[in-house]
């Protein structure tokens, strides 16, 4: 198994509140893991830190052995892809949602691509042109989550992508990430209080004020 | 020039005003009589300082002293349009650049072009136009920046997630903000003589000059604002959007 992410001692403190205390954790190519605990325990923090969205106090992330700070932070984020919980969508329509990974790549939107990932999410090529207003909780959540697929990435980080979801949207979010990590190898790190994803994961980590508690 | 018959005692009576305003505003109990005194009194000390000062500087005809007076205005316009922008670091910097920039091309371009001449009555009031629509304009950007970014904060970072840079997680807010800025002079443009005369115009007019000729300048001043405040408009935003971000391109402000 080839060591893919690796946190070391971190530590993350705001305003003399410690969030985080000394979170070790490694995590391997291909693997599948589940962060659970209750709301303030420090699970969103820890996946922001894998982001690069935020640095730790003191500790360090390593990615591919080269710790994350050595990375130009836009190359880094096209590899480790951070899919927000309620996510806000970009511009009037579908397709300038799912064209922003090609402008941060500075290439050409290519529009069959796009419809083979719509595919993907159970939507037809008919959303490309969907004004984002007309769009469901749902329908948004997978147009974002195929924002962070376009280009397929190393790492996929979800941040409680379901919560708040009708069945049919969840199952339909759950099992293409599913595949993605069967098929595609995409690692993928994923916060849910959902009892199924829970069920399904292959590893659970318990996080409770700001230490894992758990890694089962 | 004749008709210009204000003198001391005239000054004195117009004071009336003022107590206008007072009344007002102790009447609705507005809360703002001690804003207005300070601002009378302190109009009424800046002016005159000014006026002494103008008569001198005009008087000598010196090129230091024009640019010494030049320098103090600008300098002056970039720390009134920093405090707009309270939270952002090094904001001073920035909008003494923009200032500086924008004042510096259009005064060039104007004198380049024979519009006015390098000289202490044309120089200097020029000069303040130009640096106080700049500061007005830079303020709002600063303003609209800070209200949008924290607005559209999430989605600043969902751009960022995506690997986005910041320049480009950035690009809604910065042409927000360059808009913002410049469209009180582009409002101002589009209903110039028609809804007001404004200040150069009407000082010429009240002068005596002939009204065709004042226009002549009016129109000057309105390609003159349009100019500075794009100048200082993309300069101020285009530095001032980094400062909301670290070394690390994180979002941090």
């Amino acid at each position: 198994m080839t060591e893919i992410i690796k946190l070391n001692n971190i530590n993350y403190t705001v305003n003399d509140t410690k969030i985080l205390k000394d979170i070790n954790l490694t995590i391997n190519e291909g693997d599948y893991l589940t962060f659970s605990g209750t709301s303030g325990s420090g699970k969103s923090t820890l996946m922001k830190l894998v982001a690069d969205m935020i640095s730790p106090t003191s500790g360090e992330i390593l990615y591919r052995n080269k710790n994350i700070d050595d990375y130009e932070a836009t190359d880094y984020r096209k590899q480790v892809s951070y899919c927000f919980q309620q996510p806000t969508l970009f511009g009037e329509t579908v397709f300038d949602n799912l064209a922003f990974p090609f402008k941060v790549r500075e290439q050409e939107p290519d529009s069959e691509l796009m419809v083979q990932k719509l595919k993907l999410a159970n939507l037809d090529e008919s959303f490309l042109n969907q004004k984002v207003i007309d769009l469901s909780g749902g329908q948004k959540q997978r147009i974002a989550l195929l924002r962070n697929l376009i280009f397929t990435p190393d790492v996929l980080i979800l941040d409680e992508v379901t919560t708040g979801l009708d069945k049919t949207n969840k199952n339909i979010i759950h099992s293409l990430v599913m595949d993605l990590n069967k098929n595609e190898g995409i690692t993928i790190l994923a916060i849910t209080h959902d009892q199924e994803e829970l069920d399904d994961s292959r590893k659970i980590i318990k996080v409770e004020d700001g230490r894992i508690v758990e890694d089962k | 020039m004749q008709n210009l018959a204000v003198n001391n005692l005239s000054l004195a009576l117009s004071f009336v005003l003022v107590l206008v305003s007072l009344y007002f505003g102790f009447k609705e109990k507005l809360g703002i009589d001690k804003d207005i005194i300070i601002g009378v009194v302190r109009a009424v000390i800046q002016l005159f300082v000014v006026g002494y000062v103008l008569k001198y500087v005009i008087g000598s005809n010196n090129v230091i002293l024009t640019l010494a007076m030049m320098t103090v205005i600008v300098t002056n316009a970039a720390w009134n349009a920093k405090k707009r922008g309270k939270g952002i670091p090094d904001l001073f910097g920035i909008s003494l650049l923009a200032i500086v920039l924008s004042t510096g091309v259009t005064i060039g371009v104007l004198v380049a072009s024979g519009s006015i001449k390098f000289i202490p009555q044309q120089m200097v009031p020029i000069s303040g136009m130009i640096a106080s629509n700049s500061m007005v304009a830079i303020g709002l950007c600063y303003k609209n920046m800070i209200a949008t970014f924290k607005d559209r904060h999430q989605q600043v970072l969902e751009k960022l997630a995506l690997g986005a840079t910041t320049k480009l997680a950035s690009m809604d807010i910065l042409r927000d903000s360059i808009k913002t800025g410049m469209s009180p002079t582009i409002d101002s443009a589009k209903t110039v003589g028609l809804v007001s005369l404004p200040g150069m115009m009407s000082g010429l007019i009240f002068a005596g000059v002939d009204p065709v000729k004042a226009i002549k300048y009016q129109i000057m001043v309105t390609f003159m604002l349009l100019s500075a405040t794009s100048i200082a408009s993309v300069i101020s935003c285009y530095f001032a959007y980094k400062k909301f971000y670290n070394e690390k391109s994180q979002l941090v402000l």
